[in-house]
């Protein structure tokens, strides 16, 4: 008989659309066990090069099939630190899935990896016996990195490993970079987190929070102190504007601002700080950050949340599983719309706003159709509170606060090949390098950088 | 976590802080600013730096109590711990010799203007201080900032203390009498507003550092923007100071009420849980 894919459960979407509850719950053993037996063992397996970190998928899938989960977790480590946040976030569909056989070649669902992924390191983190990665004996080189996000997390386990000793400096209280004030519980639990950066200390990994490097404690400081290595993680936290009349009313915010308020310091559950959040809210925008807010809009209380985006759906860079999870909450979508102007009350609240009805063009440079204006079809909508979530720029904190860095018009880090910055000492990867992008590829910088650096530091040293 | 080395009240809704924190004491210059938190679920609010001392290795924060936050945070003691402190944030007051530096603060803008006035001071200016308050008992840090100013004006709403007026009036007083080359006022953004209006008449170079809402202090967020010279700017990480003539003052008062109802309804809470206990 012919196995087809397995569904994931999901918390019923009129349940979990008032709570914070994870909506994927996770395969069954015997799911996972049969899902493995999908995977056909390719002798040249497409899926591992479309993974950007290249997992060993067959060999992980192989060991669940034959019920040996604990050597799947350990096959996943080999080459990811965070395969539970992977398994989660990781936009499958687009990478290993999309280079199944099963879509490549066979026109059928794809071996679920990431589901088996996630199987896996939650089956390995509930098992009490997590391994901890073997760390070669400590070599006496002192290492720093910027940043607790995915890649100074798998940077810092990589080079803890290779017997270096590690500090990590994060300027927030919390641990995490966006997997904590960024992206949702109901997508990423925090203990899920927590327990992959427990592993990491346990590999004697010191962390700093509260500690900004070019603020708290600048580069030469640390070079005085004896640290012989830099990682910068930094991340690409600064919020975009549209720069549109109406921008700075009361109620109109950035995704970074709603989503930190409501993530990272409990805004709406148990914490002190307020978060504004009404019955109309819009969010613009349509990637991973625009549908984690408007998700989170409607949890907490909106009649209306809606996407406002000015392409079509097909355009979205969202996930797909993230654009039918907020379907099925009730998000309601207007593409094809852009916002112009906002208009306010006289408290300065944001009331209702102007929208510019679109149209496909001819495809721009990323390959996708381009909008464009119809002329007069203009129309206003009631709003109390709109949520800008058009993407990030890097944050110009390190670069600025360390002289000889070389960086792009962008503000993003230049770097050789080899992660390296143009200061030999100081490697970098992750968003500060490409920008808004994803925590695998973050991840694999971080794993890449170490090596390099390793490799510097030996022969240099 | 920073241990409170030192609590000191200079009026009754006033608290001078010592607090551990050596790596802050050593990079900290005037115009910086902390984020303070207390308690897990606590709120990050911002507090300046009003002065350190690198060979304890602490710095000093001066906080009125105005809502729950700053309540939480006056209601520790010495031997307690705040739980998370970050810094130093912004960018540094632009600090030299220019003659005759004309100092104004009221309300909530009193206590960072201290160690603006000090470093002002010790540039080698002649520096008078003018501070409002609505009435006697509100006036705050009278004695710190005659220490550290040639001449200090007193204004009250109500005339229960100095001279009776508003801030304007003290200002264009000394205006009147003799040349100013700088200005700098912290304070409620009306009062702010009036100010600069008044020095723009007069032309006289007009700094203000705003005390908007925040949350990361990085940069990350963007609660803190305000409009300068026609451009959004994030308060945090292009300021905290900025030339008073190109503020929108109206648009930042506004920003500030965002959460006013919430905020009054929680400290009545608040009120309300520490009085029963
Ligand atoms: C809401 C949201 C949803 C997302 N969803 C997905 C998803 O589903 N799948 C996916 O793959 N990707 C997703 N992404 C993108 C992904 O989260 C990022 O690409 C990834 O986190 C980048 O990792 P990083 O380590 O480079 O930086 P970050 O995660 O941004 O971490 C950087 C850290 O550095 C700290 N820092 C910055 N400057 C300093 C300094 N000077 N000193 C000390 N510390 C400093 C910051 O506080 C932060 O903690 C999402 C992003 C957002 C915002
Ligand atoms: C860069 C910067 C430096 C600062 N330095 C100091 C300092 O050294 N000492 C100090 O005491 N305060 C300072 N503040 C102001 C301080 O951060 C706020 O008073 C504090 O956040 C209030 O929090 P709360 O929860 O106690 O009050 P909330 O509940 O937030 O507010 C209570 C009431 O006070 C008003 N209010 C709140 N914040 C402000 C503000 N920033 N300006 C004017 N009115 C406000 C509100 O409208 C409300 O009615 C500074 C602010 C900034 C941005
Ligand atoms: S890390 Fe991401 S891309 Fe790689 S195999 Fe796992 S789910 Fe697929
Ligand atoms: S391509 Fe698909 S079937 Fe082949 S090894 Fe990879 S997951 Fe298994
Ligand atoms: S406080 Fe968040 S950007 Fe300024």
């Amino acid at each position: 008989t012919v196995i087809t894919r397995v569904h994931m459960h999901e918390l019923a979407p009129d349940i979990r659309n008032k709570n914070n509850e994870e909506v994927n719950m996770g395969l069954t053993l015997d799911e996972a066990l049969l899902e493995a037996k999908r995977c056909l063992d390719c002798p040249n397996p497409t899926c591992t090069s479309g993974c950007p970190v290249n997992i060993d998928i067959p060999s992980f899938i192989k060991n669940i099939e034959r019920n040996a989960i604990l050597e799947a977790a350990a096959v996943l480590k080999q080459t990811s630190a965070l395969p539970a946040v992977c398994g989660r976030v990781c936009p499958q569909e687009k990478q290993c899935e999309a280079s199944c056989i099963y879509t490549q070649k066979l026109g059928k669902a794809a071996v679920a990896i990431g589901y088996l992924e996630r199987f896996a390191a939650d089956y390995e983190r509930k098992s009490g016996k997590a391994s901890i990665p073997e760390c070669a004996p400590l070599n006496g080189i002192k290492i720093a990195v910027v940043g607790s996000g995915p890649a100074g997390l798998s940077f810092a386990g990589d080079m803890a490993k290779r017997g270096y000793k590690v500090t990590v400096f994060e300027a927030l209280h919390e641990i995490g970079g966006v997997l904590k004030y960024g992206i949702p519980e109901f997508r990423l639990p925090n203990d899920i987190i927590d327990a992959e950066i427990e592993n990491i200390k346990q590999m004697g990994v010191e962390i700093i929070t509260n500690c900004i490097v070019g603020k708290t404690i600048t580069y030469d400081e640390l070079k005085k102190q004896g640290y012989k290595g830099l990682f910068v993680g930094s991340g690409a936290g600064l919020p975009r504007f549209m720069n549109i009349p109406g921008e700075n009313l009361i109620g109109v915010m950035s995704s970074n601002e709603y989503l930190t308020r409501i993530n990272l310091m409990g805004a709406s559950r148990n914490g002190d700080t307020p978060v504004l959040s009404g019955e109309n809210v819009a969010i613009i925008g349509g990637g991973n950050t625009a549908m984690d807010a408007v998700r989170t809009a409607k949890r907490l209380g909106a009649k209306h949340a809606m996407i406002v985006y000015r392409r079509s759906e097909q355009e979205m860079p969202a996930r797909i599983e993230e654009i039918k999870h907020a379907k099925e909450e009730g998000v309601e979508f207007l593409t094809l719309h852009n916002p112009i102007e906002y208009m306010g009350d006289e408290q300065g609240r944001v009331k209702t706003m102007r929208l510019q009805k679109m149209a496909l063009g001819e495809p721009d440079a990323s390959g996708r159709r381009s909008p464009v204006e119809i002329p007069g079809a203009i129309e206003t909508i009631t709003v109390d509170t709109v949520i800008v979530s058009i993407g990030v720029s890097p944050n110009p904190l390190v670069p600025s606060s360390i002289p000889g860095l070389t960086v792009s018009k962008w503000g993003t880090l230049v770097v050789s090949d080899d992660l390296q910055t143009s200061i030999p000492a100081i490697y970098a990867g992750g968003d500060i390098v490409r920008g808004g992008a994803t925590v695998i590829l973050a991840m694999g910088d971080g794993r890449k950088a170490a090596a390099a650096m390793d490799q510097y530091l030996m022969s240099n040293c | 976590m920073n241990k409170i080395l030192k609590k000191a009240f200079f009026s009754s809704n006033v608290v001078y802080f010592e607090v551990e924190a050596p790596l802050i004491a050593q990079a900290r210059k005037a115009g910086h600013f902390v984020l303070v938190k207390v308690g897990t679920n606590g709120e990050r609010i911002p507090l300046t730096i009003a002065a350190s001392d690198t060979t304890k290795g602490s710095i000093s924060l001066v906080v009125q109590r105005v809502g729950v936050s700053s309540a939480k945070l006056c209601a520790l003691n010495e031997g307690d711990y705040i739980t998370d402190l970050v810094g130093p944030l912004g960018k540094a007051t632009h600090i030299e010799k220019y003659g005759t530096v004309l100092c104004a603060g009221g309300g909530v803008g009193v206590a960072p203007l201290l160690p603006i006035v000090e470093a002002m001071k010790k540039a080698g200016n002649k520096v008078i201080t003018i501070l409002a308050a609505r009435s006697k008992e509100l006036v705050i840090l009278e004695e710190q900032m005659e220490a550290n100013s040639d001449e200090v004006i007193i204004m009250t709403d109500d005339g229960t203390y100095g001279k009776k007026g508003i801030i304007t009036a003290g200002i264009e007083e000394v205006l009147l009498r003799e040349r100013v080359d700088m200005c700098v006022t912290v304070g409620p953004a009306v009062m702010m507003k009036y100010v600069a209006l008044l020095t723009k008449q007069y032309n006289v170079p007009t700094m203000a550092s705003l005390n908007t809402i925040m949350v990361d202090g990085t940069g990350m967020c963007g609660a803190c923007r305000v409009t300068v010279g026609g451009k959004t700017k994030f308060v945090c990480v292009d300021g905290p100071e900025f030339d008073a003539h190109q503020v929108d003052f109206d648009e930042m008062q506004m920003r500030l009420g965002s959460y006013k109802e919430i905020e009054q309804k929680a400290m009545n809470q608040y009120l309300t849980s520490t009085t029963s206990n």
